[in-house]
């Protein structure tokens, strides 16, 4: 599983890793519920890294809870990696806004805290913890925290802390990486660093991505397909490829290219708006 | 000179951090000493009786020649309070676990909780007398009622409020309850834990001394019933005074242990944030 940087198959020889076909979810009981969404289908191949955009409260952080089966859907189907999800996903790795990182333990122990957890690795880390400390460094290192393993997560910046938290989500090589706004509560500098890191990360293990964003230059930067939702109830209006070749470049966010697409998405996501607000209480 | 100057500065902050410190630690014997010394002088001046409020020379002197019988109802009543201290320790962490963790636990017990916390607990020392005699049991029990409730509710507390990212994040990974609890839920509960320690360890005091008030039968409460009834007001503020020191014991014991344990949680002097790539 380490396919060449840059490297995309062609889209005839890639099976649907996750589908959500007529998906629909609804908060509380009957009638009176609120629908978050409804008549939702979408399909990620495997390995690829796809984002969702769209207007805030539209139902984004839902579909991350559904995919990963959190919770059940009211309607519809999940399936991942050819299964009906019916339940929490060990496949799946997740990091959100909020690191969340346990301050009572160094970096390198908030890394491991999946493998204590996740089977098969729960009972061979205390036979292997060499070896899988090991790994834990290596991703710290890929993430620029080589040195800081020994530290408490207090200890450390903002950015720092998301990039353990990305590191985290990655320890158990989870085939599914959801995340949700990971860099939404940082400042636009360090946000910027942690997509050439996360592209770093995407490139080097070639997860399947679901990222939830507000931010469209970043779902520009970092994926392969970008997925517009519509107001609530939300279900996906809009799709653009992202053509532009790997890795990308900060500098490459100033092309006419980029540009347009960042553009005809925030189009999108307008319109989105103005129909929610014509329709203030759609569904 | 630049260097010079810093560097004397430097040396000039240090040595205030140290005389910072050093007042710290002296600081409440100081103020022990202030208290002491003016009550003396007050009782002294103004010719306070004895039998009102005795002097702290008094109280030493009552304390000295009666100093067998102190040491051995001091013994007794750290006794019955460290047991039921450490009952309620376990049913405290047991039962706040349970409702910090379960909505239905809650629901159901918590109401029966506060009710049974409202009892005044010198109420119940006649009923345990009347179940158990008069030996140490009435005194353990009744210092480990008044001293879990504080335990559970700071316990559950803790556990409770886990962040719902975090708890979705090792959900997803297949974590099972108490997973959850034991990597997550029972560390995070610490700070609480401890602070509620804090509550618990002095209020069992409390509760041990009311037991051997009401039904008098060996103990601090006991030795002060007697003073008092022989109007001996200096020895009864020795038994007091007995009492809060080992009090204070207690909490120095709780202290220590919360540092060992949750030294993440009051990190305040520790060094600032680390810089690094990333912000």
């Amino acid at each position: 599983m380490a396919p060449r940087p840059g490297f995309v198959r062609p889209d005839f020889m890639r099976p649907d890793f996750v589908r959500l076909d007529g998906v629909a979810m609804r908060y509380g009981e009957g009638a009176d519920g609120t629908l978050a969404l409804s008549g939702t289908t979408l399909r990620v191949a495997e390995g690829e890294f796809v984002a969702v955009v769209g207007p805030s409260g539209c139902g984004k952080s839902t579909l991350m809870r559904l995919v990963t089966g959190l919770w059940p859907v009211t309607e519809g189907v999940v399936t991942v990696d050819g299964a009906p999800v019916s339940g929490p996903l060990s496949i799946a790795g997740m990091a959100f806004q909020n690191p969340t990182l346990l301050p009572w333990r160094r970096l390198l122990e908030n890394v491991m805290l999946p493998l204590e957890v996740v089977e098969p690795h729960r009972r061979r880390l205390r036979r292997e913890r060499a070896a899988y400390e090991a790994e834990a460094r290596e991703l710290l290192a890929l993430v620029g925290l080589a040195g800081f393993e020994g530290r408490h997560p207090w200890e450390l910046s903002g950015g720092m802390q998301q990039r353990a938290s990305l590191c985290r989500a990655l320890i158990h090589r989870p085939r599914l990486l959801m995340l949700d706004e990971p860099f939404g509560a940082l400042d636009v500098f360090t946000r910027e660093d942690l997509w050439a890191v996360l592209q770093a990360l995407w490139l080097a293990r070639r997860p399947t991505v679901i990222l939830v964003t507000h931010d469209l230059r970043e779902a520009a930067f970092l994926a392969d397909r970008v997925l517009v939702m519509s107001a609530r109830p939300g279900r996906i209006i809009a799709e653009h490829a992202v053509p532009f070749a790997r890795p990308r470049r900060m500098a490459d966010t100033y092309d006419a290219g980029f540009v347009d697409l960042v553009h005809a998405l925030r189009d999108h996501v307008s319109a989105a708006r103005r129909d929610e607000e014509a329709v203030p209480d759609a569904g | 000179m630049p260097a010079e100057g810093a560097a004397a500065r430097a040396a000039a902050v240090a040595a205030a951090a140290r005389r910072r410190r050093r007042l710290e630690t002296a600081l409440p014997w100081l103020v022990m000493t202030g208290l002491f010394l003016a009550w003396e002088i007050g009782c002294r001046a103004f010719a306070v009786p004895a039998f009102l409020l005795p002097a702290p020379s008094a109280i030493a002197e009552s304390a000295l020649k009666w100093w067998r019988p102190l040491l051995q109802d001091g013994l007794q009543t750290l006794f019955t309070t460290a047991v039921g201290f450490g009952l309620a320790i376990v049913a405290g962490l047991l039962l706040g676990v349970a409702i910090g963790s379960s909505a239905l636990v809650y629901r159901g017990l918590y109401p029966l909780l506060i009710g049974f916390n409202s009892i005044p607990k010198v109420a119940v020392v006649p009923v345990l007398v009347i179940w158990f005699g008069t030996g140490s049991l009435p005194a353990i029990i009744t210092a480990f009622l008044i001293s879990f409730f504080p335990i559970v509710v700071n316990v559950a507390t803790g556990i409770a409020t886990v962040e719902p990212e975090l708890r979705d994040v090792l959900r997803a990974l297949g974590a099972r309850p108490l997973d959850i609890i034991r990597k997550v839920g029972l560390p995070r509960a610490m700070p609480y834990f401890f602070a509620s320690l804090k509550i618990a360890i002095t209020v069992a005091f409390v509760g041990s001394i009311i037991a051997e008030s009401v039904a008098p039968n060996a103990g601090i409460g006991r030795l002060m019933m007697v003073a008092s009834s022989r109007f001996d007001v200096p020895l009864v503020f020795a038994g007091l005074i007995l009492t809060g020191v080992m009090g204070v014991a207690m909490y120095w014991v709780a202290e220590a242990l919360e540092r060992r344990v949750t030294g993440w949680a009051t990190r305040g002097q520790q060094g600032g944030v680390a810089e690094a790539p990333g912000g």
